[in-house]
């Protein structure tokens, strides 16, 4: 299939390019210099990107699923009949796989990965991924409360500890190394959680500190694509803030063995708290901004909270307790084995809310503190703090101080009081939207062939129906709100998904996982010790325990040469 | 106020969709829009005059518009769903989720009522004069947040759990009901002719008057002695009832059920 994008203002910050006119030929699937005979789609006076990279959303696995099956209520709320070519669907903070998939196309999203799979459910994982079309996709694999990397880490043995990570990557067909809560999840399996990187995890006498500096070690000696995708402590919590600093400086313990970060700190928003009880919460986002700005090995995404009803869901058991408990609403949670302990409970961000409206400001806050935009890149943690199909909302607020102004007003006056966001009047341009949807995330995953439209790149691309030399986002931000979320293409592959906001065509995209491989004698050693404790505490068998390729939808593995011995 | 008329026609054998049905909708349509309105059955879409023929006047605004649905729709679910204002009456018995999501307005059900009828009401009354189903002024699986305004009035009897979560308004049975009636209420109030058993589990708002006898009442209920001519909300009881605190099974629990069959 040969397409030329004809005449778009194109906005793609990886290869520099700032709102220049011109044509963008795709063949085979992919991004080339020139094509002959190409069907040729008019985009005068349209802007093109490439196509968005989701780097955080929980939209796969146990936790997911749990959040459906808890909120039939959730479900009515959004409901679509089938069409020609999708299926019927619904789900509003919980939209079912398929629903999922159509929304992010529509968005012009192409490639997501999912936040958090516990090795032990990536079956289940990956039989969700499987159902998810449009996308590209991939998990990021939890084992920051893992048994094996906190024994290992305890006592020095950083090889093993690598050989562990590459091959539980392998096994659960993951992509790239999450933390969640290091240590709090394993004490959240005595009633307890650490509050502190150095409160000891119960029996183990491993420290939050010493897990993640050890893995930020392990990253780097497998040179895997992503950095640590770190969840860190005490989310939520009351003057947080500081956890988060020294989370940062951990940060240097390894130098990055790929031009990227080390460390990306995930839904910062969430960890960027001053004040010492609920009634004088408020944000520290200045301080967090101002460290990632001095910082060139920690990146950050943001996490941001739009108003209204969710389902929050994470891998951070003793968290989601404590919110179940001052909300009072039902509450899940999990004990899964060897690894990590999830929770799920609904949570309704109000306007009325002191601290829900401070939330809403810290989010935009780190956004617009935070100079570079390859630093800082939009999430909302879908769905902890919105779902993602809001994403619109955030950008148009991200590209407009008066439409930041105008919710300021309707909002509780603690976000005004307690925050700095009404004394920024920074405004993104599209160059650095681009970034913060797409760019940024792709770099920061190691996906070379993603979040830009150089020759050899994806032939990935969001056609949005705004003329940049025609609107000016700081005044008509309800067009851009408008025009964000409904592409006038969305090409994934070289195929065309979406036209005019609506579904085409669907298809199933490639599950990206790492293949890193070690040393042959130390990943001997490694097997007879998982043989011995697999045998001893999982409640499955170890040849039973990784998931073969044929659970993925075109499976993808990225070789990855460690040198670890 | 000006009349639709839809006659039924065979019903099908499974659940018809007909949200269709509400005053906000038919008003300030043509005749030929309204038989054409979609409906649901199984896994199929037809249209409103597949099952009804329709006849009469259309109004300009809800409020002047009336619906007569002239005969039984033992198989029509979703009748005047989130209707806002107007008026809809059923001469014959409806299936479930009469009244759901109402706002506003009236709906009078002549026969029976199936069950999710009034579903998280906000407001406007809902008349049933036979027999309600089960989850009468419920809310919707899932929800916390029940019923939170307007009227139910059963002639009959009702199923079980009316009024699960209720959360404001007013429900009548006159009739008895079933198992858990009020279940996790927080405000509002329930006011039944009997009650079976498990009356208010894990209420901790609201008040819930029986008039007659309740078979078996709660261990989690503490009583409070008897008083004459209680009132709640607007509404005043003639006669001498037995006072009850709960569902002290819950914390703060500030629940009142008053009981007036002393046998």
């Amino acid at each position: 299939m040969k397409l030329i994008l004809k005449n778009g203002f194109v906005y793609d910050p990886i290869n520099g390019i700032n709102g220049e006119r011109m044509d963008i030929c795709i063949q085979d699937g992919k991004i080339v210099e020139d094509v002959e005979n190409g069907r040729i789609i008019d985009c005068s006076g349209k802007l093109i990107m490439p196509g968005g990279v989701e780097i955080h959303s929980h939209i796969a696995g146990g936790k997911v699923n749990t959040g459906r099956i808890m909120r039939p209520e959730d479900h009515i709320k959004n409901v679509f009949p089938k069409t020609g070519v999708t299926r019927a669907a619904n789900g509003y903070s919980t939209p079912s796989t398929f629903l999922t998939g159509y929304l992010y196309s529509k968005l012009g999203y192409t490639c997501a990965f999912t936040a958090a799979m516990p090795p032990l459910m990536a079956r289940h994982t990956h039989e969700e991924l499987h159902d998810i079309p449009m996308l590209d996709k991939g998990a990021l694999t939890l084992m920051g409360n893992n048994w094996f990397v906190m024994r290992y880490l305890k006592r020095g043995d950083v090889e093993l500890a690598a050989a562990f990570a590459a091959w539980l990557l392998r096994a659960a067909k993951g992509y790239a190394i999450k933390v969640v809560n290091p240590g709090g999840g394993e004490a959240w399996g005595w009633g307890r959680d650490v509050r502190s990187l150095d409160d000891p995890v119960p029996h183990f006498d491993i420290t939050p500190r010493e897990i993640i500096s050890g893995l930020v070690k392990v990253n780097e000696m497998l040179s895997l694509p992503h950095s640590i995708h770190l969840h860190a402590n005490n989310l939520g919590r009351v003057g947080n803030y500081v956890t988060t600093l020294e989370t940062m400086e951990l940060a240097d313990g390894a130098k990055p063995a790929r031009e990227r970060q080390t460390v990306q700190l995930t839904h910062v928003q969430f960890h960027s708290y001053g004040g010492d009880s609920w009634r004088t919460f408020a944000s520290e986002a200045e301080s967090i901004a101002k460290a990632v700005n001095s910082k060139d090995n920690v990146i950050v995404d943001i996490g941001q909270v739009v108003f209204g009803d969710t389902t929050t869901m994470t891998a951070d058991g003793p968290m989601e307790y404590y919110l179940s408990s001052l909300t009072g609403l039902k509450w899940s949670n999990r004990n899964i084995e060897l690894e990590t302990s999830p929770g799920v409970t609904p949570f309704i961000y109000s306007k009325h809310s002191p601290v829900s409206s401070v939330q809403w400001a810290v989010g935009l806050e780190l956004a617009l503190h935070i100079k570079d935009p390859f630093n800082v890149l939009l999430t909302t943690d879908h769905p902890n703090g919105a779902p993602f199909f809001k994403y619109p909302t955030i950008i148009a607020w991200l590209m407009s101080a008066k439409y930041r102004e105008e919710t300021m007003k309707e909002v509780h006056r603690a976000a005004q009081r307690n925050t700095t966001l009404a004394t920024i009047d920074r405004e993104y341009d599209f160059y650095e939207i681009a970034t913060v949807t797409r760019a940024g995330q792709a770099k920061s995953l190691g996906l070379e062939e993603k979040g830009h439209l150089g020759p050899g790149a994806d032939a990935d691309v969001a056609v949005y129906d705004i003329n940049p030399e025609e609107v000016d986002p700081g005044r008509d931000y309800r067009l851009i709100e408008e025009k964000f979320a409904r592409t006038s293409y969305t090409i994934k592959s070289g195929e065309v998904l979406v036209k005019d906001g609506e579904i085409v065509r669907v298809v199933n995209g490639r599950t990206l996982y790492v293949d890193a491989q070690v040393d042959e004698s130390l990943e001997r050693e490694l097997m007879r010790d998982l043989d011995y404790y697999f045998k001893r505490f999982y409640s499955v068998n170890l040849a039973n325990y990784p998931v073969q390729e044929v659970y993925l939808t075109n499976p993808t593995p990225i070789k990855v040469e460690t040198g670890v011995r | 106020m000006k009349e639709i008329v839809l006659v039924p026609r065979e019903q099908p054998d499974y659940g018809l969709i007909a949200e269709c049905i509400s005053c906000d909708v038919f008003a300030g349509r043509s005749l030929e829009e309204i038989e054409n309105l979609p409906v649901y059955y199984g896994n199929r879409r037809g249209k409103l005059a597949d099952f009804f023929d329709v006849s009469g006047e259309v109004a300009g605004r809800a409020e002047e518009q009336r619906i007569i649905i002239d005969g039984n729709v033992t198989k029509t679910r979703w009748i005047g769903r989130g209707m806002s204002a107007g008026e809809i009456v059923v001469r014959g018995s409806a299936d479930m989720y009469v009244g759901a999501w109402m706002s506003g307005g009236r709906i009078v059900v002549e026969g029976d009522a199936g069950a999710f009828s009034g579903m998280q009401m906000r407001g406007g009354e809902l008349h049933i004069i036979g027999n309600a189903g089960d989850y009468l002024g419920c809310s919707y699986r899932g929800e916390w947040r029940g019923m939170s305004g307007g009227r139910i009035v059963v002639d009959g009897n009702a199923g079980a759990e009316v009024g699960q979560n209720l959360n404001g308004g007013v429900i009548f049975v006159r009739g008895c009901v079933g198992t858990f009636a009020g279940v996790r209420m927080k405000k509002g109030l329930l006011v039944a002719g009997s009650a079976i058993d498990r009356v208010g589990a894990q209420m901790v708002g609201g008040t819930i008057v029986v008039l007659g006898k309740v078979e078996r009442l709660l261990p989690s209920f503490d009583f409070k002695g008897e008083v004459e001519n209680p009132a709640a909300g607007d509404e005043k009881f003639a006669g001498r009832f037995r006072k009850y605190t709960g569902d002290h099974a819950e914390r703060n629990a500030k629940g009142v059920l008053y009981v007036g069959d002393h046998g």
